[in-house]
């Protein structure tokens, strides 16, 4: 079954304070050549037949991410 | 006067609600999300809680909930609509309210007393107030940072959109201090904070918030 697969974060103007606390763990764990962390979700569809990328894209704008807030990426199955 | 109350799985404050609507003088009626039937009430309050486990994001999946899609179609009528926390969140997410709330600057789950300033007297669920005034009622929250781009920040000053505004102190980091914004035509507003928590003297630290819920039974008398 095709597999799509859905990434959102937050935009780059909203801050993301659950990406600065893992930043600043890394720091305490020495890896300082961490300069930035954003958090996001990833999102895994597996879809009947051939994926129609309109209606993807509308699921992943509509509900799957928040579009005042969050940049979403579609990755469809290749071919 | 009926004033529905929405029930959603994982609600919590809808009996404190509930019983805010009755002390206001009004009578509550009870909704439940998953059906088409608002019960001819005259305004509805969504209330807090932790609709769906707040998963996906906090609202987005109540959002979309049958019963949803009809308070926003009757919310563009003209029926005034309150949604306190996770109904603020809902309906920010519905679309019936500009920008987004999201995960608190700090990280902590804030609960405390809180005090605010009405800057709206003039909604159709804060005219028992004066422009102006402070009040203090409880807030409590993880997601109840108030966002949205700059520039629809700016927009939303201009209109005089912020209803109620965090005074001594930001609970959250919400931008501009906003804890509650309204509709453009005055009929929906959305805070992050409590009122129907603070209707008593026995179990509120004021009854500050009563004036919500007095305040609705002369918009729909009005309209």
């Amino acid at each position: 079954m095709p597999r799509v697969v859905v990434d959102v974060v937050l935009k780059p103007e909203i801050s993301d304070p659950q990406g600065q606390a893992v930043l600043q763990a890394l720091g305490r764990l020495g890896h300082d050549g961490v300069r930035g962390v954003r958090q996001g979700k990833h999102f895994v569809l597996d879809v009947e037949g051939t994926p129609d990328a309109a209606e993807l894209r509308q699921i992943a704008e509509t509900l799957l991410a928040n579009p005042v807030i969050e940049d979403v990426e579609l990755h469809l199955p290749e071919g | 006067m009926r004033i529905g109350v929405i029930t959603f799985p994982g609600s919590l404050d809808d009996v404190d609600a509930t019983r805010a609507v009755r002390l206001a003088g009004a009578e509550p009626v009870a909704l439940w999300h998953a059906e088409h039937d608002l019960k001819g009430v005259d305004a509805v309050v969504l209330p807090g809680g932790f609709s769906y486990g707040d998963y996906l994001r906090a609202g987005a999946i109540a959002a979309r909930a049958p019963l949803v899609q009809d308070v926003v179609d009757r919310a563009r009528q003209g029926m005034p609509v309150l949604g306190i926390c996770n109904g603020f969140q809902v309906l920010c997410e519905s679309g019936l309210l500009p920008g987004a709330l999201t995960r608190n600057a700090h990280l902590h789950f804030r609960n405390r007393d809180q005090a605010l300033r009405i800057e709206r007297a003039d909604t159709a669920w804060t005219t028992s107030y004066a422009a102006g005034q402070r009040i203090v009622v409880p807030v409590k929250n993880g997601e109840g940072r108030y966002v949205a781009a700059d520039a629809d920040l700016d927009r939303l000053e201009g209109e005089g959109r912020v209803a109620v505004r965090y005074v001594e102190g930001n609970p959250n980091g919400s931008s501009r201090d906003i804890a509650g914004v309204t509709s453009a035509d005055g009929r929906v507003v959305g805070l992050m904070p409590h009122p129907e928590h603070a209707v008593e003297d026995l179990t509120g630290p004021s009854t500050d918030g009563l004036g919500f819920f007095t305040s609705v039974l002369e918009a729909v008398v009005g309209a």
